[in-house]
């Protein structure tokens, strides 16, 4: 095949600013961020969509989403996205959370944009601590996972159990698309975007509140190279975080 | 032929891209860019399929591919 | 628009509306429920939208983002919820966002009381939340001047990009009065707002946010900040003195206290007692200068502070008077209403101390 009939089979999406990520290297962040921007170009959505950053490493998230963006207190993002949602109810708008920043102390705030049914779209992610700060435990840290606050692992009797927020969402009737991926390899990959496509498609559609918990790594705290990361994503955090459609009550075939 | 593009001040060498690629077309380098990082490059760059694998994995969003 | 008897809670609702606003993110708390109900029910009407949040933190979050979208919007609560809305408030100014604010202030500290105080002048002109920054505070004594003042704010909101915060209390927020409240300002007048993110559409993104992670960026931040601040002092004093021409003693007190104080002036003076009353309407920027200068053009020989508070108002009261006249402070905390009789005893040397009313 010449090279004149080539085609461009993996660029750079348009919804993603110039800017390079200041992630560690590794961190699936990045990941997530290009899944991102790869659902707003598919839709068409750039001009018209709102990013409401969060509290964590991806505070800087409204450097590199290349669309208007607003940083949102720790926690918060799901009530300032809602504030725009009710002034622009024709924009698209979207979270993008940490498991600190949403599950823990924010876990008011996500749990009644859900019930409320709110129709934004939220992308969590959940590397199982506290990454900008420098690796504390999180809600969503596992039994026995060693964080710089659960310096011998963490014990149930004194820091309780780590928290399926997918799930938890899930018994709500206000959400209309909630599901888990993973970013472990290539294949997890490409389904975890065909899921956060499917989220803007349900808020395009109406249809309520979207979430995609996306599992992602986080090799500087867990202390391994990125490539063993993502083993340790697939092999133990996906064991107790169970990838899949929590609920799809949108009327959309799958995108 | 099927080719990727890497930039290397984007890259940080997390070596995910080489994991990936089920041709072994990337390896580490020994160039050292801006910010410190080794940037990989393209070792076999007559093996690729252009299955962009490689730019699925990249956190860094610095692998372009053609095919 | 005609004039009708209005509780002063609602006539907040009706002003805000004339004023273009048609976002409100409300929570329940005595004694200002009647505003979110009012709204609950009027909002709808004018094409607006009214929220009841799960929090108060989640409601002043809600008014981030509406404001950040360009919109006129409002919360109100009392006390331990503006105590809940500080991180917000600080975000707000941080990110340079218009909104309007109201406490309608109970007795504190902790869960506190339902009944009106004004034990909320620290946190509202010196700043509940973190940082270097000021709301704009306006404190109306009656309410008409409630339903001007709240008009007014969200025009000083879009003037300076930032929280305006009207400072009531349960009486002001529970009494009703006749009020007129202006035609609703035209939509189409209310001003442009390029910065707002309601989607980059054949223009570069825009972002609302307030981190600023290079220290040269904040501190250049916080200049611009503290410029606006110079400027409202400059532009946005408010200030009343009533009967203080000849004044020898001069009582200093705002909102509903400062009500009651007029009365005290009227019947000192019938009693030959030389009177007078100083009321700041903004509470920040605080009169200083006026007040500094009625006491040295009338030759006052001692000032009086009088609030529902163990002091807070007094602390601004002696930066402005700077000890050229004795100045006490005569507090009535915890949801105490004084009443005229037992402020004029007071004056009059009858006895009477700051804290509890002797039953």
């Amino acid at each position: 095949m010449s090279a004149g009939r080539e085609r461009l089979v993996a660029g750079y999406p348009e919804s993603l600013t110039e800017q390079a990520f200041h992630y560690c290297p590794g961190c699936t962040h990045g990941i997530a961020h290009r899944l991102v921007a790869e659902a707003l170009d598919a839709l068409g959505l750039r001009e018209r969509t709102i990013g409401v950053a969060s509290v964590g490493c991806s505070v800087f998230a409204y450097n590199y989403f290349n669309c208007d963006m607003q940083q949102a207190a720790h926690g918060r993002a799901p009530a300032v996205a809602t504030g725009i949602k009710r002034v622009l109810p024709d924009a698209v708008v979207f979270t993008y959370q940490g498991d600190g920043d949403l599950a823990s102390i924010g876990t008011a705030e996500i749990v009644h944009a859900a019930a409320r049914g709110e129709n934004i779209t939220v992308i969590f992610i959940n590397n199982t601590n506290y990454g900008m700060t420098g690796g504390q435990m999180a809600p969503t840290t596992l039994i026995g996972q060693k964080t710089t606050t659960t310096p011998l692992g963490r014990v149930a009797e004194n820091n309780g159990y780590p928290i399926r927020m997918a799930e938890m969402l899930a018994t709500l009737d206000g959400p209309a698309y909630i599901a888990r991926v993973s970013l472990h390899n290539a294949q997890a990959v490409v389904q975890a975007g065909r899921s956060i496509k499917k989220a803007f498609q349900a808020q395009l559609e109406r249809a309520g509140f979207s979430m995609v918990e996306v599992l992602s790594t986080c090799p500087t705290n867990w202390g391994m190279t990125p490539v063993k990361a993502l083993e340790h994503l697939e092999k133990v955090v996906a064991e107790y975080y169970r990838v899949g459609v929590l609920v799809d009550r949108t009327k959309e075939v799958a995108g | 032929m099927a080719r990727i593009v890497i930039d290397a001040e984007r890259c940080k060498g997390c070596l995910l891209c080489c994991a990936a690629c089920p041709k072994e077309v990337i390896g580490p380098g020994k160039d050292i860019n801006s910010k410190g990082y080794n940037p990989v490059i393209v070792v076999l760059p007559e093996a690729c399929t252009g299955c962009a694998l490689c730019a699925k994995m990249c956190p860094d969003v610095a692998i372009r591919v053609w095919r | 628009m005609e004039r009708r008897l209005m509780k002063g809670n609602e006539a907040i609702g009706e002003a805000a509306i004339a004023a273009g606003c048609r976002y409100f993110f409300g929570y329940p708390i005595t004694p200002q429920n009647e505003l979110p109900e009012y709204m609950a029910r009027r909002l709808p009407e004018v094409g607006g939208v009214y929220l009841q949040a799960e929090s108060e933190v989640s409601a002043i979050n809600m008014v981030y983002g509406a404001a950040g979208a360009g919109a006129r919007v409002m919360t109100s609560s009392s006390s331990p919820g503006i105590s809940l809305k500080q991180e917000g408030l600080s975000y707000i100014a941080g990110a340079e966002l218009p909104c309007v604010v109201v406490n309608m202030v109970r007795g504190g500290p902790g869960l506190g009381g339902i009944q009106p105080a004004q034990s909320d002048y620290f946190q509202a002109t010196k700043g509940g939340g973190h940082g270097d920054y000021h709301l704009l505070v306006l404190a109306p004594a009656s309410v008409q001047e409630l339903v001007n003042l709240v008009r007014e704010a969200f025009d000083l909101a879009d003037k300076y990009r930032n929280p305006v915060m009207i400072l009531g209390d349960g009486v002001l927020g529970q009494m009703m009065e006749p009020v007129t409240i202006a035609d609703p300002v035209p939509v189409a007048s209310l001003p442009a707002k390029p910065w707002a993110t309601t989607g980059a559409q054949d223009r570069p993104a825009n972002l609302i946010n307030s981190l600023y992670i290079d220290p040269l960026e904040l501190s250049a931040h916080n200049a611009k900040l503290i410029a606006k601040y110079e400027r409202m002092a400059r532009e946005e004093l408010r200030f009343e003195r009533y009967c203080a021409d000849d004044a020898e003693i001069l009582l200093v007190a705002y909102g509903i206290t400062a009500r009651i104080c007029r009365t005290v002036v009227d019947l000192g003076r019938q009693a030959g007692l030389k009177l007078g009353l100083f009321r700041p309407i903004s509470l920040f920027p605080f009169p200083y200068a006026p007040l500094a200068d009625l006491i040295a053009e009338v030759g006052v020989n001692k000032v009086i502070c009088v609030e529902m508070s163990a002091g807070q108002l007094v602390e601004d009261v002696r930066l402005a008077v700077e000890g050229r006249v004795p100045t006490v402070l005569y507090g009535y905390p915890g949801g105490v209403v004084p009443l005229p009789a037992e402020i004029l005893s007071r004056i009059k040397g009858e006895g009477g101390a700051n804290g509890v009313r002797r039953s």
